[in-house]
């Protein structure tokens, strides 16, 4: 009566999830893995010994070159970190707590702040107070010598005030997060506003701002265009490697990827520190009732918002900077002033294959990104399992690896047979790819958990098989989150300098690159309208994802 | 509608270490409205996604009449669910949901037509045929992910606690129109709550589970007259649990002892036992009266409305729960009240130390 004979036991299953887990371990293996393991081994090799050696670690150990850019290192991001947090938790709590007049648009800077890129910022700075700054000479006019603005002093304002806003969002994230009876409960056995702020409030979202602090650590350890830019001469690990990859050209670059994997080293250090002192420290709750907005009038207002209006503005100051500039008329001593349009004919007729390279690669980048992006956060929230577990461990790597280290990760792994890829457009794009993947898998993954499972198995029970329900209900669904992550992705893509600048031959370069070079060969006016057509599609594509994401995609 | 009869056999279901779903074996009848009932984590939800597909067989095996499904995968399994939170796909309209197995299933444009309609006709929410979830009601998105599922005339048709996000009110008259429904289907369903009362009032045979095995299997007064352990006893309804020394060497008339040597009742047993058991009693078949049975002191007296609940302590210590029914007393009887508590002996329980029945 009961066919079909003895049930066997349940076999792995060959279905979809299976060739596409198969698939996207092949592609993070081939990209990931195989380079970071080819830039580990390499750092063992060197030219002037035979065979494995510890030669190049000696070197770095044993040599004040390097150990002073080490500990120029050390003490600009200590420094940054310190400075950032000084900033962003008062401002958090100033804009949580306070009505500070136009919060939103404040809000708004701020994110700005945070997604132009540094090295733009370095440059405008140096426009306004570097030796022949438009602010230096207005003093100069008045006898008045303005400190310098190269070297440490400039690195740290730079990063300050581009960084302070992830020490802010994840402040002001966790300050709306505490439950309002918390604090009246400390309140009501008697403790003053003060009091309680230092006693309840601040230990309780420590974890978060600790969160915050180590995001800023790490972007100053891993960012290039700054330093390089207005450090003259202070030298920091990233701009190491850069010079001994150049210095290395033809050689094997040893030297450089010694430095990156004591790069890496350093971050991973200081993630595994984070973990460590937040460790049974993390008090996640849900507000059931948020803190409540106290609501100060007439000149109380005006002295909450005008700390919250200084810091905005000043973060701003180098997008504005840039913009300005770059209609006024230069020749090669600089800007000679009057309204033109100068800069801009000569980057359409001389930076043109710059700007389409930038945003033809950004838009490739994308397209894998959003593939990628969906199908990994998916196998990372649905598919739980060990695959998924490393895949999540995996997919977030690249956080941690500065882009000078991607980038030689890239051509120490591709430089030679069997792949050869240096110099070519692919090159670029697997680096957007690698690096910039994490924002879309992790916006992805958020409004995956926010989606009930059971949505998908009604679409199978009803018929349709796992894989066409992925494709017309799941990715329809995480529609809104995956391309919010997608934006984020392709604003930092089109501003990537730090890998670009190891990856790029003359065809293949881009705007950020672009920008670069020309500020080295003192071509402040195409720089100032290349920096231009970065800050406005970057605002654009940041009022877009404001538009799309409706406060559900966290932008850290 | 073609609907099956299920046929589990052994079936078994593991987790690491834990097994969620123990060897379990059951017959769900054709048409049949059967519920697996039980506390969180005994593995009814674990068995029914097993049958939808959702979860793997590790052992035994699931039949659909005498087709084996183990191996088929589940969107070819053709059978309606019901999920505890709906899940509509909240990007289409009512119309587009209840179509949407239809359109898997390539039936003709003009049928699916029909179909929809008359389903949302019989789940009275045709008017909203072209909202969007989110402007529905928890009730009429239960209604929504009802026509859905039977729609597509399935082989069964399979609810996870389909109920549990209503407000009591709407939960209790949903039940109603549940019953209704299936019943003019026809349609083989299996039902999984933890809510016994519901489980009493909707189905025609439970399954009462705990840690990945079956109780027992019944229709609800069965269940619920007849526990065929303690276990069934506590967990649907209340009883009262006495331990007592059974003296039946004589079966037909056993004595049932408390430990400090009163007799409590006296009953007729299947089969002669001597030794330790337990008494089983609802708090409705215990009686007060003031001078016959064991003594025992009101602790706390509770007006529920048509009943008043009594905790009463017995000599002995124990304490057992009695209610009695407002239109037989004319007033409540206040604590402290000292007061001699007997049970009917026809309808209680007495378990032997193996958790065995030992009444007829």
């Amino acid at each position: 009566m009961l066919k079909g004979g003895i049930p066997r036991l349940t076999r792995p299953r060959f279905d979809f999830w299976f060739f596409v887990k198969i698939s996207v371990v092949a592609v993070m293996a081939l990209f990931l893995i195989y380079p970071f393991f080819t830039l580990i081994t390499r750092s063992f090799f060197s030219t002037r010994v035979e065979g494995l050696t510890l030669f190049n670690y000696e070197r770095f150990f044993s040599r004040t070159y390097y150990m002073n850019a080490l500990k120029n290192t050390a003490y600009v991001t200590f420094l940054t970190t310190l400075t950032c947090a000084l900033i962003g938790v008062p401002l958090a709590y100033l804009m949580t707590r306070y009505n500070v007049w136009g919060k939103r648009l404040f809000y708004i800077l701020i994110i700005m702040a945070l997604m132009s890129p540094p090295f733009i910022g370095a440059y405008s700075w140096i426009l306004l107070f570097g030796r022949a700054g438009f602010i230096t000479k207005l003093f100069a006019q008045f006898g008045v010598r303005l400190p310098t603005i190269y070297g440490k002093t400039g690195i740290i304002l730079v990063f300050t005030f581009h960084l302070y806003p992830f020490v802010y969002l994840y402040t002001s994230g966790a300050m709306t997060s505490i439950d309002s009876s918390l604090e009246e409960a400390a309140e009501n056995l008697g403790s003053s506003r003060l009091r309680r702020l230092f006693t309840v409030t601040l230990p309780v979202i420590l974890p978060s701002i600790l969160g915050g602090l180590v995001m800023v650590f790490m972007a100053v350890l891993a960012d290039f265009g700054t330093p390089m830019l207005i450090g003259e001469g202070y030298t920091v690990l990233p701009v190491l490697v850069y010079n001994e990859y150049m210095s290395e050209m033809g050689g094997n670059a040893n030297m450089a990827s010694t430095l990156s994997v004591i790069i890496v080293a350093c971050s991973l250090l200081v993630l595994f520190l984070q973990k460590i002192l937040i460790y049974k420290r993390n008090y996640t709750m849900t507000a059931m009732r948020p803190p409540q907005v106290i609501q100060v009038h007439g000149f109380k207002r005006f002295l909450v918002t005008l700390p919250v209006a200084l810091v905005a503005l000043v973060g701003l100051l180098p997008q504005a900077t840039v913009v300005v500039m770059s209609f006024i008329k230069t020749d090669f001593t600089g800007f000679i002033g009057g309204f033109s349009f100068d800069n801009y004919r000569a980057i359409a007729s001389r930076l043109s294959r710059n700007i389409t390279n930038t945003y033809w690669f950004s838009l490739v980048a994308i397209i894998f990104i959003v593939l990628l992006g969906m199908l990994i956060s998916y196998i990372i929230v649905r598919k739980k399992g060990l695959v998924a577990s490393a895949m999540d461990a995996l997919v977030m790597f690249p956080y941690v690896i500065p882009g000078s280290v991607l980038g030689i990760c890239l051509i120490v792994a591709f430089n030679r047979r069997p792949i050869v890829l240096t110099g070519t457009a692919a090159i670029m794009i697997i680096s957007f790819v690698v690096r910039k993947l994490p924002y879309t898998v992790r916006s992805g993954s958020a409004f995956l958990y926010q989606t009930d499972p059971s949505i998908e198995e009604a679409s199978i029970n009803l018929g349709v098989s796992p894989m066409k329900t992925f494709f017309t209900v799941m990715a329809r669904l995480m529609l809104p989150g995956i391309l919010s992550g997608a934006i984020l992705s392709w604003i930092t893509c089109i501003n990537e300098l730090s890998s670009s600048i190891m990856l790029y031959a003359g065809r293949t370069s881009t705007i950020a690159v672009a920008i670069y070079t020309e500020v080295m060969r003192m071509s402040d006016g195409t720089a100032a309208a290349l920096a231009s057509v970065l800050t406005v599609t970057t605002v654009a594509s940041l009022l877009f994802f404001l538009k799309i994401s409706k406060g559900k995609v966290s932008i850290i | 509608m073609p609907s099956h009869n299920v046929i589990i056999s052994n079936a078994v279901k593991r987790y690491g270490d834990f097994t969620a779903v123990d060897k379990i074996s059951l017959t769900v009848k054709q048409g049949e409205f059967f519920t697996l009932l039980g506390p969180s984590g005994c593995g009814k939800t674990t068995l029914l996604r097993m049958i939808a597909g959702f979860n793997s067989v590790d052992e035994g095996a699931i039949h659909f009449a005498d087709l084996l499904i183990n191996n088929v995968p589940a969107h070819k399994r053709d059978i309606g669910m019901v999920f505890q939170n709906y899940a509509i796909f909240p990007h289409l309209t009512v119309w587009d949901n209840v179509a949407y197995g239809l359109k898997a299933r390539r039936v003709n444009p003009q049928d699916i037509q029909r179909k929809v309609r008359e389903a949302l006709e019989l789940v009275q929410i045709a008017p909203l045929a072209k909202r969007r979830p989110n402007e529905l009601s928890g009730g009429q998105q239960q209604r929504v992910a009802l026509a859905r599922a039977f729609v597509i005339e399935p082989k069964v048709l399979l609810m996870d606690e389909p109920l549990s996000n209503l407000d009591a009110k709407l939960r209790v008259q949903m039940r109603g129109s549940l019953k209704k429904l299936q019943h003019r289907l026809g349609i083989t369903t299996i039902y999984v709550t933890h809510d016994q009362e519901e489980a009493l009032s909707i189905s025609d045979r439970i399954a009462v589970m705990k840690d990945g095995r079956i109780m027992q299997v019944g229709t609800p007064s069965q269940i619920y007259m007849k526990p065929e352990n303690p276990f069934v006893a506590g967990f649907i309804g209340i009883s009262n649990f006495i331990e007592c020394q059974i003296d039946a060497v004589d079966p037909r008339e056993a004595r049932l002892l408390l430990p400090d040597g009163d007799t409590i009742a006296s009953v007729r047993l299947a089969r002669p036992y001597q030794g330790g058991g337990m008494i089983c009693v609802r708090p409705e078949q215990l009686i007060f009266s003031d001078n016959y049975g064991i003594q025992a002191r009101i602790e706390l007296a509770t007006f529920l409305g048509d009943f008043v609940e009594y905790e009463v302590r017995l000599a002995g210590g124990q304490t057992l729960q009695v209610n009695e029914y407002t239109k037989d007393i004319a007033d409540i009887r206040p604590a402290d009240t000292p007061i001699c508590v007997s049970l009917n002996p026809d309808r209680i329980i007495v378990y032997s130390e193996d958790a065995e029945v030992l009444t007829c």
